[in-house]
């Protein structure tokens, strides 16, 4: 038994750029023409990029804010369980609830919690650690890692004309516009 | 395929116009950056210079391994201490490795937030440098307890004796501060060496390098989405390490100051082991940068320029270890305490008074030459400088923990101190597990933060037609 033949599935059209330059304004320029499932790749991080292709607010300072309440909370509430509730001991008549000396480990465990949020969300958002991507599929996308800029438009926006799309990639400063496989 | 890009010796116009040094000597592209710092890693071949080191250091280290298993097998009585010195060389070593550690974190997390962009160039190797000066650091209370292998019991589990640790303890909050300044400081380096890790994983051609390269890239592609993300969540490790490393050295004065004991219970302690853990740090930053710089010719990317920042860098914190003398000569006296003052008289002139003047020759007499500008542009001399310098601040401790303890309050409890060579064993050891991971680290890992050193570059920024779009 024998498969049909069918050609790999489109992930996008991939415009190459040799300037950051080239790359906004190309991305400005596709925003304006009304995509939306686009993705651009530099080899540093240029914030223009990720502003021109309406990607303006990330969600991980919101993230990091909520796990350090939540660590300096349980840091606190962990020093109070064991000192008044759990094994209360009575050091020369001092309060069982001494909440200066409770200060170092809440404001540590605060700043632990809060890192770990931080490069957790980041990553988690991103998707990464991710085994595949179709961009990899590029034939010179190892220069995103180095010194080129790409802009892909992806297959799956709906304004995507594999025609029009192509068209529309080659009248900006692109030295090259690739089709790349899913 | 490989330009190399010619080796820049400090030219004369360099050395004549420092302030005119550039973070990065220009004539740099996207390409040059990346091949040079990659080819590092990837092409340079093992040089008999690197071996040999390597093997001194992994020398030290199994000594290190050795010492520790015959303490192991022992007990602590193999070292100098005893009742009333009971924390010597251990104590000492602890603090002068944490304080070291926090140039790495002074150098990534606040000169990043006060834009300092000089510091890309040198945060790489700070940071790993506080990687594993904190390791160091961490084995000595470690081992100091005598029965390592239920140091467990510092943390607070559910246990079927039923006892919680004592949070009122700043022995235990010295285990809380450098736990989490160790797992923040693995975070925020491997973080940092995301992007530059799918660099290598792109330009690897051993199969064997490429899939652990690209196993520890997780698969960055360097979309604009994650690099806006990838930026917030640096930005706030940099704003949480910042509090944090100036909060991990004075808890560890805290384990001094808290406590009742003449010359440790003072208020300057804090920020005075604060600068100088900065102060140490530097010299150990110094003690790593000049030679790398050298050897992997590098000078165009560490500028006479970083040098010279670095130095100033000392030189400030040791003026103000240097007020911090002073303060604890002023409270002796001032406080009209006699055990205080006797404690003061002993340090100047008790069996220790050695250690004492020797302290402040290194740590303040002779540091004074980096107000001299052809010093801080003369890489050896720096170098001996910071040599000088590291061993003045461990002197340091070891004047504050051995001076006190050894004569307290009551001459019946009076003792001496002399430490063993088990003591330099290990100590020299932990050395050598220092200096071995550096080894190791210059040839695996991209020494140089490759991204943040593109950004330094006049063309990776936009035209000003393009950014001035909105």
């Amino acid at each position: 038994m024998t498969e049909p033949f069918t050609a790999p599935a489109l992930h996008g059209i991939v415009a190459e750029f040799t300037t950051p330059d080239g790359l906004v304004v190309a991305c400005r320029k596709a925003h304006a023409a009304g995509y939306r499932r686009m993705d651009a790749y530099t080899p540093y991080p240029l914030e223009e990029a990720a502003d021109a292709i309406g990607f303006e607010k990330t969600r991980v300072p919101l993230l990091t804010l909520v796990g350090g309440i939540l660590g300096g909370l349980s840091g606190y509430l962990l020093q109070y369980w064991v000192h008044v509730l759990a094994y209360p001991l009575n050091v020369g008549g001092r309060p069982l609830h001494s909440w200066p000396s409770f200060i170092i480990i809440t404001f540590e465990m605060t700043i632990l919690f809060a890192g770990i949020t931080a490069v957790v969300g980041m990553l988690t958002l991103n998707g990464l650690p991710q085994p595949y991507h179709p961009i990899f599929n590029h034939p010179r996308f190892s220069a995103a890692s180095r010194d080129r800029f790409f802009l892909c438009i992806e297959a799956a926006d709906p304004k995507f004309d594999l025609y029009e799309t192509t068209l529309f990639l080659q009248a900006t400063d692109a030295i090259d516009v690739a089709e790349v496989a899913d | 395929m490989m330009e190399q890009v010619p080796e820049t010796k400090a030219s004369t116009t360099e050395r004549l116009l420092p302030r005119q040094s550039p973070v990065l000597t220009p004539g740099h592209t996207l390409e040059t950056i990346t091949d040079k710092i990659v080819s590092i890693v990837l092409r340079r071949p093992v040089t008999l210079g690197w071996l040999g080191g390597f093997a001194f250091f992994f020398g030290l280290l199994n000594l290190m391994l050795f010492a520790m298993a015959y303490l192991f097998f022992r007990g602590v009585g193999i070292w100098g201490i005893n009742i009333p010195v009971g924390w010597g060389f251990a104590i000492v070593n602890f603090v002068w490795w944490v304080g070291i550690g926090h140039a790495g974190t002074l150098i990534s997390a606040i000169l990043l937030l006060l834009k300092q962009r000089w510091r890309n160039s040198i945060n790489r190797f700070a940071e790993a440098m506080t990687l594993f000066a904190v390791a160091c650091a961490g084995m000595f209370p470690l081992v100091h307890t005598g029965r390592p292998w239920l140091a467990y019991w510092l943390f607070p589990y559910p246990n079927t004796m039923g006892v919680w640790p004592q949070f009122r303890s700043p022995l235990l909050w010295d285990v809380f501060a450098v736990s989490t300044y160790a797992t923040i400081s693995a975070l925020f380096w491997f973080v940092g060496l995301i992007p530059d890790l799918a660099t290598f994983r792109d330009t690897a051609t051993n199969p064997v390098a490429k899939t652990i390269y690209g196993l520890l890239a997780m698969g960055w592609r360097g979309s604009a989405r994650h690099w806006k993300r990838y930026e917030s969540a640096y930005l706030l490790l940099a704003g949480l390490a910042t509090p944090l490393v100036l909060s991990v050295h004075t808890v560890v004065s805290f384990d001094f100051a808290i406590s009742i004991l003449p010359g440790w219970h003072t208020t300057v302690f804090p920020p005075y082991f604060v600068a100088g853990a900065i102060y140490s740090g530097f010299a150990m930053v110094l003690v790593l940068a000049i030679p790398i710089r050298r050897f992997y010719g590098v000078q165009d990317m560490m500028t006479l320029r970083h040098l010279d920042n670095a130095a100033k860098v000392m030189l400030g914190t040791g003026l103000i270890v240097a007020y911090g003398y002073a303060m604890e000569a002023f409270y002796a006296y001032y406080s009209g305490n006699a055990y205080e003052l006797f404690m003061f008289k002993n340090r100047l002139l008790g069996p220790m008074a050695w250690s004492y003047w020797c302290l402040i020759l290194f740590n303040i007499l002779i540091p004074q030459v980096l107000w001299i500008r052809k010093v801080r542009l003369n890489p050896a001399m720096l170098f001996c400088t910071s040599l000088v310098i590291l061993f003045g601040m461990w002197l340091e401790r070891f004047v504050i923990v051995v001076t006190s303890l050894h004569r307290d309050f009551l001459p019946s409890s009076w003792g001496m101190y002399v430490a063993t060579r088990w003591d330099y064993a290990v100590f020299a050891g932990t050395l050598g597990l220092f200096f071995s991971a550096m080894f190791l680290f210059v040839r695996l890992m991209p020494m140089i933060t490759i991204f943040e050193m593109r950004m330094l570059l006049p063309q990776a920024k936009l035209s000003e037609e393009v950014a001035a779009h909105d």
